[in-house]
């Protein structure tokens, strides 16, 4: 069976999906990538669709999952390289992948993970360092 | 001219890969739109899917057809399994006994032009799907 490869760079994990994946090679992947991101501690996960000409429920439901996975292990997961086609049709089907962010190419799928982590511990920050003026602001 | 059509079994998750390959093969030769290329390549794939997973494996035939105007593709997914019971339940969004999103029949019904299901419980099920050229 083929495997789609997970590259690291830097905090983030980079898979460009090459093939017409069969359903096992798409499971496979998920499974691949839950491991990498905790062997990692990657925070960000690109996933390049940019080469499929078509996602059917299946891989759309595939990709929503590892969506989910990955933040259930702390890393956020973009899907980047959609054809429009691709688009028209998925909505089409009924598949509008809640819960999924996109960007239009892997470049702008890093700068969006690394926005959304500076977000996400410009708050933590705050939280930590202004526990009165969270508790001013609630009462 | 019109019954040049190709036959493939589908019994594995490789199967399902070739009948995408072959539909697609077929969309470019009657010059399909990009996007209706993708849509029945998309649909084919979820009906196939289907009579893998629901209808125990089955066959499919991809048939290039011609009427006085146009040209298209006709595909039939054809399995012997348990056939569908309540025809109007599973062709709602959202309904599944398999575990999956419930999009695959309802789905694929509104990426075609023409979509018919002829099932029986117990005597399997034949979908035959029509995409014409614009």
């Amino acid at each position: 069976m083929e495997r789609v490869p997970v590259l690291k760079i830097g905090d983030i994990l980079l898979v460009s999906i090459q093939i017409d994946m069969e359903d096992q090679v798409a499971l496979q992947l998920q499974e691949d990538l839950a491991d990498r991101i905790v062997a990692t501690g990657c925070h960000g996960v690109i996933i390049d669709i940019s080469a499929l000409d078509i996602v059917d429920s299946f891989v759309g439901r595939t990709l929503a999952t590892i969506a989910s996975v990955s933040r259930v292990l702390d890393a956020e997961t973009v899907v980047v390289g959609m054809r429009p086609a691709v688009a028209i049709t998925l909505v089409e089907l009924g598949l509008s992948l809640p819960g999924i962010r996109t960007a239009l190419n892997v470049e702008l799928g890093i700068e969006l993970l690394a926005r959304s982590r500076q977000d996400e511990l410009t708050e933590l920050d705050f939280d930590e360092d202004e526990p009165d003026a969270a508790a001013v602001s609630t009462s | 001219m019109s019954d040049e059509g190709q036959r493939l079994p589908v019994t594995t998750d490789q199967d399902v890969v070739r009948v995408r390959q072959a539909v697609r093969t077929f969309s470019v030769a009657v010059k399909l739109s990009l996007v209706d290329q993708t849509k029945l390549v998309t649909a084919a794939s979820e009906l196939a899917r289907n009579t893998l997973v629901y209808g125990g494996g089955g066959e499919v035939v991809v048939t290039r057809v011609q009427n006085e105007r146009r040209a298209g593709i006709k595909i039939v997914f054809a399995d012997e399994g348990p056939g569908i019971v309540d025809l109007t339940l599973a062709l709602t969004d959202g309904y599944t006994t398999g575990g999956g999103l419930g999009l695959g029949l309802s789905g694929a019904r509104r990426l075609v032009d023409e979509f018919e299901i002829d099932t029986e419980p117990g005597k399997g099920t034949t979908i035959t799907i029509t995409k014409w050229c614009r």
